[in-house]
């Protein structure tokens, strides 16, 4: 007979979970064959893939023409793609008009940064410090001496008129996204300035960078600017749209930060302030780490912005190397109807390649600074 | 008055006086006309109502809360608009807050070498030399390694106590600092104060655990609508409450 009072004689026993919620069956039945439903739109989407993903690999390997000196054999066929376009294209895809004695500087910049980048994004890599302070402070000295030359060093000087292709790319994206980081944490603490003027400023710039499309902010960065600045100062022709490049992405940027300066607690500056932190020393410390970590999903979606809106430059005379592909496209020794989708599905390649690669470094860093923290 | 007579005006074993002070948040009066000493080595709790001006009190002691008129002198130095004075006193005051207010991205310990090293200019070794012995004194030395969100409140608000420790500083300010905690964890945190009162450190206390304020405190201060309504030692100010509104006060919290 049940009683209302009750007191526990022995401990129940710990016992494992149930197995049927695991398994790679119980995932597909769950996930991909719950109900007649979403079995038939499993069933077609399969049905899709086995359809077109071999007819698409055979027009990229087995259909495809590897080499050929010029646009002949690539017209006589037209169900494979011309990549012998692509590859004799390549040194002009890469470099763009930049003399041909000359681009092993180029490469040598490549491979440095890469060099560089690769140990500043490698989380557990030693002495990332040094690494930070070479890629920041001697890598710009670098790169412009090599790229522009030196009559000192003995380097012919390149004019920008005629750099182009991927390493325009690479250098935009990688300028942009170095100085608009640093340009849009300061303008995101300058719009939450207790100082009236500072306020002000920063909200003025970024509402007017923001309001206004990026075509337009390069247009005026390359014609306006020059109009504004003593002749001997007119900024060349290259540092212009990189300016305005630089110009725009902080202003996305300063906002995404301030979404995440928003986002910390009253509680996190009193507690900084409280232990005696001045106000640089508690930004540095306290707000930043805290903020950034928050919205590193937004500034790398605003990097990948960043990455594709460089192949707007092209607007402003730089050949990037989308434009460089639209150059050799028109060549009329390769005339024929597969170039244009060729070169187009490897610019495609080549764009989607680095911004995967910067969604999932992103995915990986706030895996890391996730661990632990809860 | 000259600025020596000042100086020893407010020196003279006093760590905090507050003269004539008053503070409003836009037209709402939330501190009027308090006349405070606190004595080097005093231990002061502060109880009242919710809203009566307790936190704002002591926030204006280590200035996160600003002052309109009156003045509030801490250790010898008066607060002003002048940061570098306000720097000279926050290094001096260590506060303890309601919700602990951990940096969230530190190990406890970086949270307890932080200030030390970049404040204090202390080489790190040292930093963590002595937040090793703070951390154990306040028995959590086997959790320096882990992140605030990994501890359990009570051992969050030690490693707070801690935190502020590490500074070294002359006064402790404690914002409630039980009041978010479960009800198994309070003891802990306040059996951590209670020795640090022991070791002759002066406190200030806000908090409504009574057991506490009759043991520790040299004097209890009842506030009531920004106003302090009775001060005194702690037996005859919950055995003989002279003023209605501490007796009103008493009843409702010690059923």
């Amino acid at each position: 007979m049940d009683s209302l009072a009750y007191v526990r004689e022995a401990p129940e026993a710990e016992d494992a979970a149930p197995m049927l919620s695991s398994g790679v069956l119980a995932w597909a039945r769950a996930n991909l064959f719950s109900s007649i439903g979403s079995s038939l739109v499993t069933i077609g989407c399969i049905a899709l893939i086995a359809y077109w993903l071999p007819q698409l690999v055979a027009w990229a390997t087995t259909r495809a023409i590897w080499s050929a000196t010029n646009g002949a054999l690539c017209r006589q066929h037209q169900d494979g793609a011309c990549w012998a376009f692509v590859i004799a294209k390549w040194d002009y895809l890469r470099f763009g008009s930049y003399p041909v004695a000359e681009r092993w500087r180029v490469d040598l910049v490549e491979a440095v940064g890469a060099l560089l980048i690769g140990w500043l994004l490698w989380t557990n890599a030693p002495r990332r410090a040094w690494g930070a302070l070479l890629f920041f402070i001697a890598y710009p000295i670098l790169a412009l001496v090599l790229l522009r030359g030196s009559s000192l060093l003995g380097l012919p000087i390149v004019d920008t008129l005629l750099w182009g292709g991927i390493f325009v790319s690479l250098l935009t994206a990688v300028v942009g996204i170095v100085f608009s980081l640093p340009l849009g944490v300061l303008l995101a603490l300058g719009r939450r300035s207790p100082l009236p003027v500072v306020r002000m400023a920063s909200v003025l710039f970024i509402e007017f960078v923001r309001g206004v499309p990026f075509i337009t902010i390069l247009f005026m960065a390359n014609n306006l600017a020059p109009l504004f600045l003593p002749e001997a100062w007119a900024p060349d022709r290259l540092l212009r749209p990189l300016a305005g490049i630089v110009i725009f992405s902080a202003a996305y940027m300063a906002e995404e930060i301030r979404g995440g300066l928003q986002s910390l607690g009253k509680g996190q500056y009193e507690g900084a302030l409280a232990l005696g932190l001045n106000y640089p020393l508690m930004t540095a410390l306290v707000i930043l780490p805290q903020a950034l970590t928050l919205v590193i999903p937004g500034i790398v979606n605003n990097f990948i912005g960043l990455f594709m809106d460089t192949t707007l430059v092209s607007v402003v005379g730089i050949t990037d190397f989308l434009q460089a592909m639209n150059n050799a496209i028109k060549d009329p020794i390769w005339a024929g109807p597969t170039i244009m989708v060729t070169g187009y599905v490897f610019a495609g390649i080549f764009y989607f390649c680095f911004c995967f690669g910067m969604a999932r470094y992103s995915a990986h860093v706030e895996r890391i600074l996730a661990k632990g923290r809860k | 008055m000259s600025a020596s007579l000042a100086r020893a005006d407010a020196g003279g074993g006093a760590a905090i006086r507050f003269a004539g002070v008053h503070k409003w948040y836009g037209s709402f009066h939330v501190l009027r006309n308090i006349n405070l000493t606190v004595g080097a080595g005093e231990r002061i709790v502060v109880c009242g109502p919710s809203g009566s001006g307790k936190s704002t009190l002591i926030r204006c002691v280590n200035r996160l809360e600003k002052h309109q008129r009156g003045s509030v002198v801490v250790d010898g130095v008066e607060l002003t608009d002048d940061i570098k004075r306000i720097d000279e006193v926050r290094r001096e005051v260590g506060m303890v807050f309601q919700n602990f207010n951990l940096f969230p991205h530190l190990t406890i310990l970086e949270n307890c070498t932080l200030a030390p090293i970049w404040v204090r200019k202390m080489p790190r070794r040292d930093a963590e030399e002595l937040a090793r012995k703070l951390l154990s004194r306040v028995r959590i030395l086997d959790q320096a390694h882990k992140y605030p969100g990994q501890l359990s409140g009570g051992q969050q608000q030690r490693a707070a106590i801690a935190r502020a420790l590490c500074m070294s500083p002359k006064i402790m300010l404690f914002d409630e600092p039980t009041s978010s905690l479960d009800p198994e964890m309070v003891k802990e945190v306040l059996d951590t104060m209670t020795e640090l009162a022991q070791e002759g450190m002066t406190m200030i206390v806000v908090t409504h655990e009574m057991g506490f304020a009759r043991q520790v405190a040299d004097r209890v201060v009842f506030m009531d609508m920004g106003e302090i309504v009775e001060v005194n030692a702690p037996s005859p100010f919950f055995d003989h409450p002279r003023h209605e509104r501490t007796k009103l006060f008493l009843s409702q919290i010690l059923h």
